[in-house]
Protein backbone atom coordinates (compact mmCIF):
# COMPACT_ATOMS: atom_id res chain seq x y z
CA UNK A 1 0.00 0.00 0.00
CA UNK A 2 1.24 3.43 -0.84
CA UNK A 3 0.52 6.38 1.36
CA UNK A 4 2.32 9.35 -0.02
CA UNK A 5 0.61 11.91 2.16
CA UNK A 6 -0.23 10.17 5.41
CA UNK A 7 2.57 11.96 7.19
CA UNK A 8 1.17 15.31 6.23
CA UNK A 9 -2.10 14.82 8.04
CA UNK A 10 -1.88 16.22 11.53
CA UNK A 11 -4.85 16.28 13.85
CA UNK A 12 -6.93 14.07 11.58
CA UNK A 13 -10.71 14.30 11.84
CA UNK A 14 -10.76 10.55 11.81
CA UNK A 15 -8.03 8.01 12.12
CA UNK A 16 -8.91 4.58 10.80
CA UNK A 17 -6.53 1.92 12.08
CA UNK A 18 -6.38 -1.62 10.83
CA UNK A 19 -10.10 -1.81 10.20
CA UNK A 20 -11.61 -5.11 9.08
CA UNK A 21 -15.25 -5.88 8.39
CA UNK A 22 -16.63 -9.37 7.94
CA UNK A 23 -19.97 -10.47 6.54
CA UNK A 24 -20.20 -13.83 8.26
CA UNK A 25 -16.88 -15.39 7.12
CA UNK A 26 -16.39 -13.09 4.16
CA UNK A 27 -13.82 -10.37 4.85
CA UNK A 28 -15.10 -7.38 2.89
CA UNK A 29 -12.78 -4.71 4.29
CA UNK A 30 -9.22 -5.83 4.85
CA UNK A 31 -6.98 -4.07 7.37
CA UNK A 32 -7.60 -0.55 6.16
CA UNK A 33 -5.61 2.22 7.85
CA UNK A 34 -6.06 5.80 6.83
CA UNK A 35 -6.19 9.29 8.35
CA UNK A 36 -8.89 11.65 7.14
CA UNK A 37 -8.02 15.32 7.06
CA UNK A 38 -10.33 17.86 8.63
CA UNK A 39 -12.42 20.13 6.43
CA UNK A 40 -11.75 18.22 3.27
CA UNK A 41 -13.76 16.09 0.91
CA UNK A 42 -12.25 12.62 0.85
CA UNK A 43 -13.46 10.39 -1.95
CA UNK A 44 -13.59 6.61 -1.63
CA UNK A 45 -13.31 5.05 -5.07
CA UNK A 46 -13.09 1.58 -6.48
CA UNK A 47 -14.93 -0.96 -8.58
CA UNK A 48 -18.32 -2.29 -7.52
CA UNK A 49 -18.14 -4.70 -4.61
CA UNK A 50 -14.70 -3.57 -3.44
CA UNK A 51 -16.00 -2.61 -0.01
CA UNK A 52 -16.56 1.15 -0.24
CA UNK A 53 -19.98 1.13 1.39
CA UNK A 54 -18.86 -1.42 3.90
CA UNK A 55 -15.94 0.79 4.97
CA UNK A 56 -18.13 3.89 5.17
CA UNK A 57 -20.82 2.18 7.22
CA UNK A 58 -18.25 0.94 9.70
CA UNK A 59 -17.49 4.56 10.59
CA UNK A 60 -20.85 5.25 12.20
CA UNK A 61 -21.24 1.67 13.39
CA UNK A 62 -24.17 0.95 11.11
CA UNK A 63 -23.01 -2.66 10.90
CA UNK A 64 -24.05 -3.22 14.49
CA UNK A 65 -27.66 -3.27 13.39
CA UNK A 66 -27.02 -6.63 11.75
CA UNK A 67 -26.05 -9.77 13.57
CA UNK A 68 -24.01 -11.28 10.75
CA UNK A 69 -21.56 -8.40 10.44
CA UNK A 70 -18.41 -8.13 12.55
CA UNK A 71 -15.93 -5.29 12.75
CA UNK A 72 -12.33 -5.28 13.99
CA UNK A 73 -9.79 -2.53 14.42
CA UNK A 74 -9.97 1.03 15.63
CA UNK A 75 -11.35 4.30 14.43
CA UNK A 76 -10.24 7.32 16.42
CA UNK A 77 -12.16 10.54 16.58
CA UNK A 78 -10.55 13.13 18.89
CA UNK A 79 -8.19 10.34 20.02
CA UNK A 80 -11.13 8.30 21.25
CA UNK A 81 -12.03 4.96 19.72
CA UNK A 82 -15.54 5.10 18.26
CA UNK A 83 -16.16 1.64 19.64
CA UNK A 84 -15.69 2.99 23.16
CA UNK A 85 -18.45 5.58 23.01
CA UNK A 86 -22.15 4.77 22.87
CA UNK A 87 -23.26 4.25 19.26
CA UNK A 88 -26.04 6.78 19.70
CA UNK A 89 -23.63 9.52 20.74
CA UNK A 90 -21.26 8.65 17.93
CA UNK A 91 -23.97 8.77 15.30
CA UNK A 92 -24.85 12.30 16.34
CA UNK A 93 -21.30 13.33 15.50
CA UNK A 94 -21.51 11.68 12.11
CA UNK A 95 -24.25 12.52 9.67
CA UNK A 96 -25.00 9.99 6.96
CA UNK A 97 -26.48 10.51 3.52
CA UNK A 98 -27.62 7.49 1.60
CA UNK A 99 -27.51 6.53 -2.03
CA UNK A 100 -31.26 6.79 -2.54
CA UNK A 101 -32.92 9.92 -1.11
CA UNK A 102 -34.87 8.71 1.90
CA UNK A 103 -36.82 11.49 3.60
CA UNK A 104 -39.26 10.16 6.18
CA UNK A 105 -42.50 9.84 4.19
CA UNK A 106 -44.75 10.42 7.18
CA UNK A 107 -43.08 13.72 8.04
CA UNK A 108 -43.23 17.18 6.49
CA UNK A 109 -40.15 18.93 5.12
CA UNK A 110 -39.90 20.86 8.38
CA UNK A 111 -40.18 17.74 10.53
CA UNK A 112 -37.67 15.91 8.38
CA UNK A 113 -35.04 18.56 9.02
CA UNK A 114 -35.47 18.43 12.78
CA UNK A 115 -36.01 14.66 12.85
CA UNK A 116 -32.65 14.24 14.57
CA UNK A 117 -33.83 16.27 17.54
CA UNK A 118 -37.17 14.52 17.65
CA UNK A 119 -35.58 11.09 17.45
CA UNK A 120 -33.23 11.90 20.27
CA UNK A 121 -36.02 13.23 22.42
CA UNK A 122 -34.57 16.73 22.49
CA UNK A 123 -37.30 19.35 22.88
CA UNK A 124 -36.70 22.66 21.19
CA UNK A 125 -38.74 25.82 21.47
CA UNK A 126 -40.66 26.80 18.36
CA UNK A 127 -38.25 29.64 17.65
CA UNK A 128 -35.20 27.41 17.99
CA UNK A 129 -36.75 24.85 15.69
CA UNK A 130 -37.51 27.46 13.07
CA UNK A 131 -33.93 28.62 13.28
CA UNK A 132 -32.44 25.15 12.88
CA UNK A 133 -34.73 24.40 9.95
CA UNK A 134 -33.94 27.63 8.15
CA UNK A 135 -30.20 27.41 8.74
CA UNK A 136 -30.00 23.77 7.62
CA UNK A 137 -32.12 24.34 4.54
CA UNK A 138 -30.06 27.41 3.64
CA UNK A 139 -26.91 25.35 4.06
CA UNK A 140 -28.12 22.99 1.36
CA UNK A 141 -29.49 25.80 -0.83
CA UNK A 142 -32.99 24.45 -0.55
CA UNK A 143 -34.55 27.18 1.57
CA UNK A 144 -35.72 29.40 -1.27
CA UNK A 145 -37.30 26.47 -3.05
CA UNK A 146 -39.29 25.13 -0.12
CA UNK A 147 -39.80 27.99 2.34
CA UNK A 148 -43.48 28.26 1.40
CA UNK A 149 -44.18 24.54 1.55
CA UNK A 150 -42.36 23.60 4.73
CA UNK A 151 -45.34 21.73 6.06
CA UNK A 152 -45.88 19.60 3.01
CA UNK A 153 -44.56 16.06 2.89
CA UNK A 154 -40.91 15.80 1.93
CA UNK A 155 -41.70 13.04 -0.50
CA UNK A 156 -43.41 15.53 -2.84
CA UNK A 157 -40.05 17.08 -3.70
CA UNK A 158 -38.00 16.15 -6.75
CA UNK A 159 -35.26 13.56 -6.32
CA UNK A 160 -32.53 16.20 -6.14
CA UNK A 161 -34.49 18.29 -3.67
CA UNK A 162 -35.15 15.20 -1.57
CA UNK A 163 -31.46 14.42 -1.48
CA UNK A 164 -30.64 17.97 -0.40
CA UNK A 165 -33.35 17.64 2.24
CA UNK A 166 -31.64 14.49 3.48
CA UNK A 167 -28.34 16.34 3.62
CA UNK A 168 -30.06 19.13 5.58
CA UNK A 169 -31.43 16.49 7.93
CA UNK A 170 -27.92 15.15 8.45
CA UNK A 171 -26.55 18.67 9.03
CA UNK A 172 -29.27 19.89 11.37
CA UNK A 173 -27.84 18.12 14.36
CA UNK A 174 -24.44 19.70 13.87
CA UNK A 175 -22.25 16.69 13.10
CA UNK A 176 -18.54 17.02 12.55
CA UNK A 177 -18.29 14.46 9.82
CA UNK A 178 -20.68 13.68 7.01
CA UNK A 179 -20.62 10.22 5.47
CA UNK A 180 -22.07 10.00 2.00
CA UNK A 181 -22.64 6.86 -0.02
CA UNK A 182 -22.97 7.74 -3.70
CA UNK A 183 -25.31 10.60 -2.86
CA UNK A 184 -25.73 11.69 -6.47
CA UNK A 185 -26.08 8.37 -8.22
CA UNK A 186 -29.88 8.64 -8.26
CA UNK A 187 -29.87 12.25 -9.47
CA UNK A 188 -29.86 13.92 -12.88
CA UNK A 189 -26.86 16.02 -13.97
CA UNK A 190 -28.31 19.34 -12.83
CA UNK A 191 -29.25 18.06 -9.39
CA UNK A 192 -25.86 16.35 -9.21
CA UNK A 193 -23.98 19.54 -9.88
CA UNK A 194 -26.02 21.34 -7.22
CA UNK A 195 -25.13 18.72 -4.66
CA UNK A 196 -21.49 18.82 -5.73
CA UNK A 197 -21.34 22.61 -5.34
CA UNK A 198 -22.91 22.15 -1.97
CA UNK A 199 -20.27 19.67 -0.82
CA UNK A 200 -17.47 22.02 -1.77
CA UNK A 201 -19.14 24.74 0.27
CA UNK A 202 -19.91 22.44 3.21
CA UNK A 203 -16.32 21.38 3.72
CA UNK A 204 -15.60 24.76 5.27
CA UNK A 205 -17.49 23.55 8.31
CA UNK A 206 -17.57 19.80 7.99
CA UNK A 207 -15.37 16.91 7.06
CA UNK A 208 -16.91 14.95 4.23
CA UNK A 209 -16.25 11.35 3.29
CA UNK A 210 -17.80 10.55 -0.04
CA UNK A 211 -18.17 7.17 -1.69
CA UNK A 212 -18.40 7.62 -5.41
CA UNK A 213 -18.42 5.59 -8.55
CA UNK A 214 -17.94 8.63 -10.61
CA UNK A 215 -14.28 9.43 -11.24
CA UNK A 216 -14.91 12.84 -12.70
CA UNK A 217 -16.90 13.69 -9.61
CA UNK A 218 -14.05 12.62 -7.38
CA UNK A 219 -11.65 14.65 -9.51
CA UNK A 220 -13.91 17.71 -9.42
CA UNK A 221 -14.69 17.98 -5.76
CA UNK A 222 -12.46 15.82 -3.61
CA UNK A 223 -9.23 16.89 -1.98
CA UNK A 224 -8.08 13.41 -1.05
CA UNK A 225 -8.86 10.13 -2.69
CA UNK A 226 -8.75 6.63 -1.49
CA UNK A 227 -8.73 3.77 -3.96
CA UNK A 228 -9.95 0.37 -2.83
CA UNK A 229 -9.77 -2.94 -4.58
CA UNK A 230 -11.16 -6.28 -3.32
CA UNK A 231 -11.50 -4.95 0.20
CA UNK A 232 -7.99 -3.54 0.39
CA UNK A 233 -6.87 0.04 0.45
CA UNK A 234 -4.65 0.25 -2.60
CA UNK A 235 -3.73 3.89 -2.73
CA UNK A 236 -4.43 7.02 -0.76
CA UNK A 237 -3.34 10.53 -1.44
CA UNK A 238 -4.14 13.96 -2.73
CA UNK A 239 -6.69 13.63 -5.49
CA UNK A 240 -4.62 15.75 -7.85
CA UNK A 241 -1.61 13.51 -7.46
CA UNK A 242 -3.58 10.32 -7.73
CA UNK A 243 -5.32 11.34 -10.91
CA UNK A 244 -2.24 12.69 -12.64
CA UNK A 245 0.27 10.25 -11.36
CA UNK A 246 -1.17 7.09 -9.83
CA UNK A 247 1.42 4.96 -8.16
CA UNK A 248 -0.18 1.53 -8.03
CA UNK A 249 -0.86 -0.13 -11.40
CA UNK A 250 -4.36 -1.14 -10.21
CA UNK A 251 -5.23 2.48 -9.53
CA UNK A 252 -4.04 3.44 -12.95
CA UNK A 253 -6.06 0.65 -14.54
CA UNK A 254 -9.17 1.79 -12.71
CA UNK A 255 -8.68 5.44 -13.57
CA UNK A 256 -8.17 4.62 -17.21
CA UNK A 257 -11.35 2.58 -17.24
CA UNK A 258 -9.80 -0.87 -17.44
CA UNK A 259 -12.20 -2.14 -14.77
CA UNK A 260 -14.98 -0.84 -12.62
CA UNK B 1 -61.41 -21.32 -32.49
CA UNK B 2 -57.86 -21.24 -31.20
CA UNK B 3 -56.84 -22.28 -27.72
CA UNK B 4 -56.46 -18.67 -26.58
CA UNK B 5 -60.09 -17.99 -27.29
CA UNK B 6 -61.22 -21.20 -25.62
CA UNK B 7 -59.24 -20.36 -22.47
CA UNK B 8 -60.75 -16.92 -22.41
CA UNK B 9 -64.23 -18.33 -22.82
CA UNK B 10 -63.80 -20.89 -20.05
CA UNK B 11 -62.35 -18.31 -17.69
CA UNK B 12 -65.07 -15.74 -18.31
CA UNK B 13 -67.69 -18.45 -17.94
CA UNK B 14 -66.22 -19.27 -14.53
CA UNK B 15 -66.31 -15.68 -13.34
CA UNK B 16 -69.79 -15.29 -14.76
CA UNK B 17 -71.05 -18.26 -12.74
CA UNK B 18 -69.44 -16.80 -9.66
CA UNK B 19 -71.20 -13.49 -10.14
CA UNK B 20 -74.54 -15.26 -10.70
CA UNK B 21 -74.08 -17.28 -7.51
CA UNK B 22 -73.21 -14.21 -5.42
CA UNK B 23 -76.05 -12.18 -6.87
CA UNK B 24 -78.41 -15.11 -6.33
CA UNK B 25 -77.39 -15.33 -2.68
CA UNK B 26 -78.02 -11.66 -2.07
CA UNK B 27 -81.28 -11.90 -3.98
CA UNK B 28 -82.60 -14.83 -1.95
CA UNK B 29 -81.52 -13.15 1.31
CA UNK B 30 -83.43 -10.03 0.35
CA UNK B 31 -86.50 -11.92 -0.83
CA UNK B 32 -86.46 -14.17 2.24
CA UNK B 33 -86.30 -11.24 4.62
CA UNK B 34 -89.12 -9.24 3.02
CA UNK B 35 -91.91 -10.72 5.23
CA UNK B 36 -90.02 -9.83 8.41
CA UNK B 37 -89.30 -6.26 7.30
CA UNK B 38 -92.89 -5.89 6.03
CA UNK B 39 -94.30 -6.97 9.38
CA UNK B 40 -91.96 -5.12 11.72
CA UNK B 41 -90.51 -2.37 9.57
CA UNK B 42 -87.29 -0.81 10.80
CA UNK B 43 -88.46 -1.69 14.30
CA UNK B 44 -87.03 -5.10 13.45
CA UNK B 45 -83.52 -3.73 13.86
CA UNK B 46 -84.18 -1.78 17.06
CA UNK B 47 -86.57 -4.03 18.95
CA UNK B 48 -85.15 -6.27 21.61
CA UNK B 49 -88.18 -8.48 21.92
CA UNK B 50 -87.69 -11.96 20.46
CA UNK B 51 -90.83 -13.90 21.13
CA UNK B 52 -91.72 -16.91 18.98
CA UNK B 53 -94.93 -17.80 20.95
CA UNK B 54 -97.55 -18.37 18.25
CA UNK B 55 -100.33 -15.83 18.26
CA UNK B 56 -98.21 -12.99 19.68
CA UNK B 57 -95.12 -13.61 17.55
CA UNK B 58 -92.66 -10.76 17.64
CA UNK B 59 -89.11 -10.64 16.36
CA UNK B 60 -86.50 -7.99 17.02
CA UNK B 61 -82.86 -8.34 16.00
CA UNK B 62 -81.33 -5.98 18.54
CA UNK B 63 -80.20 -8.64 21.04
CA UNK B 64 -78.24 -10.42 18.33
CA UNK B 65 -76.83 -7.29 16.76
CA UNK B 66 -75.74 -6.16 20.22
CA UNK B 67 -74.29 -9.58 21.08
CA UNK B 68 -72.33 -9.73 17.83
CA UNK B 69 -70.98 -6.20 18.06
CA UNK B 70 -70.14 -6.33 21.76
CA UNK B 71 -68.41 -9.71 21.60
CA UNK B 72 -66.47 -8.73 18.48
CA UNK B 73 -65.36 -5.36 19.82
CA UNK B 74 -64.36 -6.92 23.11
CA UNK B 75 -62.47 -9.64 21.22
CA UNK B 76 -60.67 -6.98 19.23
CA UNK B 77 -59.67 -5.13 22.40
CA UNK B 78 -58.40 -8.31 24.03
CA UNK B 79 -56.45 -9.42 20.96
CA UNK B 80 -54.95 -6.02 20.23
CA UNK B 81 -52.06 -5.90 22.70
CA UNK B 82 -51.17 -9.53 22.03
CA UNK B 83 -51.18 -9.36 18.26
CA UNK B 84 -49.54 -5.95 18.22
CA UNK B 85 -46.61 -7.05 20.32
CA UNK B 86 -46.33 -10.31 18.40
CA UNK B 87 -46.24 -8.51 15.09
CA UNK B 88 -43.54 -6.11 16.34
CA UNK B 89 -41.60 -9.09 17.62
CA UNK B 90 -41.87 -10.85 14.25
CA UNK B 91 -41.54 -7.91 11.91
CA UNK B 92 -39.01 -5.76 13.76
CA UNK B 93 -37.13 -7.15 16.73
CA UNK B 94 -36.58 -10.67 15.48
CA UNK B 95 -37.12 -10.08 11.78
CA UNK B 96 -35.57 -12.81 9.66
CA UNK B 97 -34.46 -14.94 12.58
CA UNK B 98 -35.27 -18.56 13.23
CA UNK B 99 -37.34 -17.74 16.29
CA UNK B 100 -39.49 -15.44 14.18
CA UNK B 101 -39.96 -18.09 11.52
CA UNK B 102 -41.04 -20.68 14.06
CA UNK B 103 -43.38 -18.27 15.82
CA UNK B 104 -44.93 -17.07 12.61
CA UNK B 105 -45.55 -20.67 11.53
CA UNK B 106 -47.28 -21.25 14.85
CA UNK B 107 -49.40 -18.16 14.36
CA UNK B 108 -50.40 -19.37 10.90
CA UNK B 109 -51.21 -22.74 12.41
CA UNK B 110 -53.62 -21.04 14.82
CA UNK B 111 -55.45 -19.60 11.84
CA UNK B 112 -55.97 -23.08 10.41
CA UNK B 113 -57.64 -24.63 13.44
CA UNK B 114 -61.35 -25.29 12.75
CA UNK B 115 -63.59 -23.11 14.85
CA UNK B 116 -65.39 -26.10 16.35
CA UNK B 117 -62.08 -27.08 17.95
CA UNK B 118 -61.76 -23.63 19.47
CA UNK B 119 -65.33 -24.01 20.69
CA UNK B 120 -64.57 -27.35 22.30
CA UNK B 121 -61.47 -26.01 23.96
CA UNK B 122 -63.44 -23.02 25.18
CA UNK B 123 -66.16 -25.24 26.51
CA UNK B 124 -63.93 -27.66 28.39
CA UNK B 125 -61.04 -25.42 29.42
CA UNK B 126 -62.01 -21.78 29.29
CA UNK B 127 -65.52 -22.11 30.69
CA UNK B 128 -64.47 -23.95 33.85
CA UNK B 129 -61.79 -21.30 34.30
CA UNK B 130 -64.45 -18.60 34.10
CA UNK B 131 -66.52 -20.41 36.72
CA UNK B 132 -63.50 -20.53 38.99
CA UNK B 133 -62.95 -16.83 38.46
CA UNK B 134 -66.56 -16.30 39.48
CA UNK B 135 -67.75 -15.06 36.11
CA UNK B 136 -71.28 -16.47 35.86
CA UNK B 137 -72.36 -19.71 37.48
CA UNK B 138 -72.13 -21.65 34.22
CA UNK B 139 -69.17 -19.80 32.76
CA UNK B 140 -71.14 -18.97 29.62
CA UNK B 141 -71.43 -15.43 28.44
CA UNK B 142 -70.31 -12.63 26.20
CA UNK B 143 -66.94 -12.32 27.91
CA UNK B 144 -66.12 -16.01 27.54
CA UNK B 145 -67.10 -15.92 23.88
CA UNK B 146 -64.99 -12.80 23.39
CA UNK B 147 -61.89 -14.44 24.83
CA UNK B 148 -62.23 -17.33 22.38
CA UNK B 149 -62.93 -14.92 19.53
CA UNK B 150 -59.87 -12.91 20.51
CA UNK B 151 -57.66 -15.99 20.30
CA UNK B 152 -59.20 -16.89 16.97
CA UNK B 153 -58.56 -13.52 15.35
CA UNK B 154 -55.03 -13.00 16.69
CA UNK B 155 -53.45 -14.82 13.73
CA UNK B 156 -55.19 -12.58 11.19
CA UNK B 157 -54.31 -9.31 12.83
CA UNK B 158 -50.80 -10.53 13.59
CA UNK B 159 -49.86 -11.85 10.19
CA UNK B 160 -51.18 -8.80 8.35
CA UNK B 161 -49.52 -6.27 10.66
CA UNK B 162 -46.35 -8.32 10.69
CA UNK B 163 -46.26 -8.23 6.92
CA UNK B 164 -46.82 -4.48 6.85
CA UNK B 165 -44.28 -3.82 9.59
CA UNK B 166 -41.60 -5.83 7.86
CA UNK B 167 -42.33 -3.94 4.65
CA UNK B 168 -41.24 -0.62 6.18
CA UNK B 169 -38.17 0.18 4.07
CA UNK B 170 -34.88 -0.56 5.71
CA UNK B 171 -33.28 2.63 4.44
CA UNK B 172 -35.78 4.68 6.45
CA UNK B 173 -34.88 2.83 9.59
CA UNK B 174 -31.19 3.19 8.84
CA UNK B 175 -31.72 6.92 8.29
CA UNK B 176 -33.23 7.14 11.74
CA UNK B 177 -30.45 5.10 13.31
CA UNK B 178 -27.87 7.28 11.56
CA UNK B 179 -29.40 10.27 13.36
CA UNK B 180 -28.73 8.63 16.69
CA UNK B 181 -32.09 7.03 17.34
CA UNK B 182 -32.48 4.05 19.62
CA UNK B 183 -34.45 1.05 18.53
CA UNK B 184 -37.51 2.14 20.46
CA UNK B 185 -37.32 5.59 18.90
CA UNK B 186 -37.04 4.05 15.45
CA UNK B 187 -40.14 1.96 16.14
CA UNK B 188 -42.07 4.95 17.44
CA UNK B 189 -41.13 7.49 14.83
CA UNK B 190 -40.47 5.41 11.73
CA UNK B 191 -41.87 1.89 11.88
CA UNK B 192 -45.29 2.50 13.37
CA UNK B 193 -46.10 5.78 11.57
CA UNK B 194 -45.18 4.16 8.26
CA UNK B 195 -47.16 1.01 8.96
CA UNK B 196 -50.07 2.33 10.94
CA UNK B 197 -52.76 2.33 8.27
CA UNK B 198 -51.87 -1.24 7.37
CA UNK B 199 -51.95 -2.22 11.01
CA UNK B 200 -55.37 -0.61 11.41
CA UNK B 201 -56.63 -2.34 8.27
CA UNK B 202 -55.45 -5.65 9.73
CA UNK B 203 -57.49 -5.05 12.85
CA UNK B 204 -60.55 -4.07 10.84
CA UNK B 205 -60.33 -7.24 8.74
CA UNK B 206 -59.93 -9.40 11.81
CA UNK B 207 -62.90 -7.60 13.35
CA UNK B 208 -64.81 -8.63 10.23
CA UNK B 209 -63.89 -12.23 10.90
CA UNK B 210 -65.04 -12.00 14.49
CA UNK B 211 -68.43 -10.67 13.39
CA UNK B 212 -69.27 -13.76 11.38
CA UNK B 213 -67.75 -16.40 13.62
CA UNK B 214 -70.42 -18.94 14.56
CA UNK B 215 -69.51 -22.27 16.12
CA UNK B 216 -67.16 -21.22 18.87
CA UNK B 217 -69.43 -18.37 19.86
CA UNK B 218 -72.58 -20.43 19.95
CA UNK B 219 -70.91 -22.93 22.27
CA UNK B 220 -69.95 -20.25 24.76
CA UNK B 221 -72.11 -17.16 24.59
CA UNK B 222 -75.03 -18.66 26.50
CA UNK B 223 -77.61 -18.35 23.71
CA UNK B 224 -80.10 -16.22 25.60
CA UNK B 225 -82.10 -14.03 23.28
CA UNK B 226 -81.68 -10.75 25.08
CA UNK B 227 -79.37 -7.79 25.00
CA UNK B 228 -76.61 -8.80 27.42
CA UNK B 229 -77.00 -7.15 30.87
CA UNK B 230 -73.27 -6.84 31.26
CA UNK B 231 -70.04 -7.91 29.60
CA UNK B 232 -70.13 -11.02 31.73
CA UNK B 233 -73.83 -11.74 31.15
CA UNK B 234 -75.15 -14.19 28.60
CA UNK B 235 -76.42 -13.17 25.19
CA UNK B 236 -76.54 -14.37 21.65
CA UNK B 237 -74.99 -13.39 18.36
CA UNK B 238 -76.40 -13.00 14.88
CA UNK B 239 -74.60 -15.98 13.42
CA UNK B 240 -75.30 -18.08 16.47
CA UNK B 241 -79.06 -17.49 16.60
CA UNK B 242 -79.35 -18.42 12.95
CA UNK B 243 -77.39 -21.62 13.44
CA UNK B 244 -79.41 -22.59 16.49
CA UNK B 245 -82.93 -21.82 15.39
CA UNK B 246 -82.82 -22.34 11.68
CA UNK B 247 -83.77 -26.02 11.85
CA UNK B 248 -87.19 -25.62 13.45
CA UNK B 249 -88.10 -22.25 11.94
CA UNK B 250 -90.71 -21.50 9.34
CA UNK B 251 -92.94 -18.65 8.28
CA UNK B 252 -92.27 -15.33 9.92
CA UNK B 253 -89.54 -16.69 12.18
CA UNK B 254 -87.63 -18.08 9.21
CA UNK B 255 -87.95 -14.72 7.52
CA UNK B 256 -86.67 -12.98 10.67
CA UNK B 257 -83.64 -15.27 10.74
CA UNK B 258 -82.95 -14.62 7.07
CA UNK B 259 -83.25 -10.90 7.75
CA UNK B 260 -80.63 -11.23 10.49
CA UNK B 261 -78.46 -13.06 7.97
CA UNK B 262 -78.88 -10.18 5.56
CA UNK B 263 -77.96 -7.64 8.23
CA UNK B 264 -74.89 -9.66 9.19
CA UNK B 265 -73.91 -9.84 5.55
CA UNK B 266 -74.24 -6.08 5.16
CA UNK B 267 -72.30 -5.25 8.34
CA UNK B 268 -69.49 -7.67 7.49
CA UNK B 269 -69.29 -6.45 3.91
CA UNK B 270 -69.03 -2.84 5.07
CA UNK B 271 -66.32 -3.65 7.58
CA UNK B 272 -64.32 -5.63 5.02
CA UNK B 273 -64.73 -2.93 2.42
CA UNK B 274 -63.39 -0.38 4.88
CA UNK B 275 -60.36 -2.55 5.65
CA UNK B 276 -59.64 -3.15 1.96
CA UNK B 277 -60.07 0.53 1.20
CA UNK B 278 -57.45 1.48 3.77
CA UNK B 279 -55.02 -1.09 2.40
CA UNK B 280 -55.62 0.12 -1.14
CA UNK B 281 -55.08 3.74 -0.15
CA UNK B 282 -51.77 2.79 1.40
CA UNK B 283 -50.33 1.32 -1.80
N1 LIG C 1 -25.34 -7.30 3.67
C1 LIG C 1 -24.34 -8.03 3.14
N2 LIG C 1 -24.23 -9.34 3.45
C2 LIG C 1 -23.22 -10.08 2.94
N3 LIG C 1 -22.28 -9.61 2.13
C3 LIG C 1 -22.32 -8.32 1.79
C4 LIG C 1 -23.36 -7.46 2.28
N4 LIG C 1 -23.15 -6.22 1.79
C5 LIG C 1 -22.05 -6.31 1.02
N5 LIG C 1 -21.53 -7.55 1.02
C6 LIG C 1 -20.32 -7.99 0.31
O1 LIG C 1 -19.24 -7.21 0.72
C7 LIG C 1 -18.46 -6.80 -0.37
C8 LIG C 1 -18.35 -5.30 -0.40
O2 LIG C 1 -19.62 -4.74 -0.61
P1 LIG C 1 -19.89 -3.19 -0.62
O3 LIG C 1 -21.35 -3.00 -0.66
O4 LIG C 1 -19.15 -2.55 0.48
O5 LIG C 1 -19.26 -2.78 -2.02
P2 LIG C 1 -19.21 -1.35 -2.70
O6 LIG C 1 -17.80 -1.07 -2.96
O7 LIG C 1 -19.98 -0.38 -1.92
O8 LIG C 1 -19.94 -1.67 -4.07
P3 LIG C 1 -20.92 -0.75 -4.93
O9 LIG C 1 -20.03 0.19 -5.66
O10 LIG C 1 -21.56 -1.72 -5.86
O11 LIG C 1 -21.86 -0.09 -4.01
C9 LIG C 1 -19.11 -7.38 -1.61
O12 LIG C 1 -18.39 -8.52 -1.98
C10 LIG C 1 -20.49 -7.76 -1.17
O13 LIG C 1 -20.89 -8.94 -1.80
MG1 LIG D 1 -21.88 0.63 -2.21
Amino acid sequence: MIQDTIAEIKNPALSIQDLCVYYDQNKAVKNVSVDIKKNTVTAIMGPSGCGKSTLLRALNRMHELYDNIRTEGKVLIHDQNIYDVPAIKLRRQMGMVFQRPNPFPTMSIYENVIAGYKLNGIRLKKGEKDEVVERSLRDVALWDEVKDTLHKKGTFLSGGQQQRLCIARALAFGPEIILMDEPTSALDPIATSKVEDLLVKLKENYTIILVTHNMTQAARISDYSLFMYLGELVEYGKTKNMFTNPIDPRTEQYLTGKFG
Amino acid sequence: MNSDKITKLVLSLGSFILIIVAAGMVYSLVVGSIPAFKTFGFQFIFSNNWDPTSGKENYGALPFIAGTLISSILALLISLPLSFSTSLFLGEYFKGTRVARILSTLVDLLAGIPSIVYGLWGFYVLRPLMIELGIGSQGFGVFTASVILAIMIIPYATSLSNEIISMVPNDLKEAAYSLGATRLEVIQTVTIPNAHSGIIAGYILSFGRALGETMAVTMLIGNSNKVPDSLFGTGNSMASVIANQFGEADGLKLSALIAIGLLLFVITALVNALGKLIIKKMQ
